[in-house]
């Protein structure tokens, strides 16, 4: 395979990666500042968690040393722990449901000083 | 334009226009579907950068089984939020702007990176033996402390949402 016709020099540089994992973690950071309802909030903390992780991939594909697969597996362990994250987090608001009877965060304030 | 590149930009609008779907749109179950298109979409991302695995685990946990369980939990929950009341918090201009900002932060810092031409590595992909090694290998312990960690998520996501013994 000669180099001019390998897939890997055309791929699109780094910064375009790392710019869509920015743009992906904004998004998430305004679904969480943003709106009332605490399912929606954990969908974009698992946004967030997403761009993280691919901002892993890329620094992997693009670093010095792929061969230690050191990106990849720190993006298997994320989304195990990003899964029992949900889990541990819809659980929660399934309780918060049943004690008020809501999932809205501004109803749901009694701790609020 | 060449074909990686133009494959990069759907996906990009595939995965962005899914995120801002998600985070938008009125109706939960929409938002469920939107999230659920935009993990896909990023799965095919993973792929394109030859982590084969890491796309496969992310369509099996967050297309199958985080979008499934998010989907359960608003209808667990429905009717709690009553149609006609506001979607956004009242002070959700500040939000947005915090958002931009950190985007804007963050963009300011890749761009200027010295990073930014880095040409990637010819050859390299992550075979699903190469990562079952490194993780029998090196990453054992980590592995072990990942299986108890979802045990006992499992445990205490049931405990947590297990119906409360009415005192009498």
């Amino acid at each position: 395979m000669t180099p001019a016709l390998s897939p890997q020099l055309t791929m699109p540089p780094l910064q375009c990666y790392l710019l869509l994992a920015a743009f992906l973690f904004s998004i998430g950071l305004a679904g969480v500042l943003v709106r009332r309802n605490a399912i929606l909030v954990l969908i974009g903390v698992e946004l967030m968690l997403n761009a993280a992780n691919l901002n892993f991939i890329a620094f992997w594909r693009f670093g010095p040393h792929p061969e230690a697969m050191t990106g990849v597996l720190f993006v298997l362990f994320a989304i195990a722990v990003a899964a029992a994250e949900a889990a541990v987090g819809l659980a929660l608001i399934i309780a918060l449901h049943r004690h008020y009877q809501t999932v809205r965060l501004d109803r749901a304030d009694t701790l609020r000083g | 334009m060449t074909l990686p590149f133009l494959i990069f930009l759907t996906l990009t609008a595939l995965v962005l226009g899914g995120a801002l779907a998600a985070m938008m749109l009125r109706d939960l179950i929409h938002s469920a579907l939107a999230l659920a298109v935009s993990l896909l979409g990023l799965a095919a991302v993973y792929l394109t950068l030859q982590a084969q695995f890491a796309g496969f685990a992310q369509v099996l946990v967050y297309v199958g089984a985080v979008a499934i369980v998010i989907v359960f939990a608003i209808l667990l929950t429905r009717g709690s939020d009553p149609a006609g009341q506001p979607v956004f918090a009242r002070g959700w201009p500040w939000g947005a702007a915090a958002a931009v900002a950190v985007f804007g932060v963050l963009a300011a810092g890749i761009l200027r990176s010295p990073l930014a031409g880095t040409e990637p590595p010819a050859g390299v992909e992550a075979h699903a033996a190469e990562v079952g090694k490194h993780l029998m290998a090196e990453a054992v312990l980590p592995l072990e402390v990942t299986g108890l960690i979802l045990t006992v998520a499992l445990i205490g996501a049931a405990v947590i949402a297990l119906r409360e013994k009415v005192e009498s």
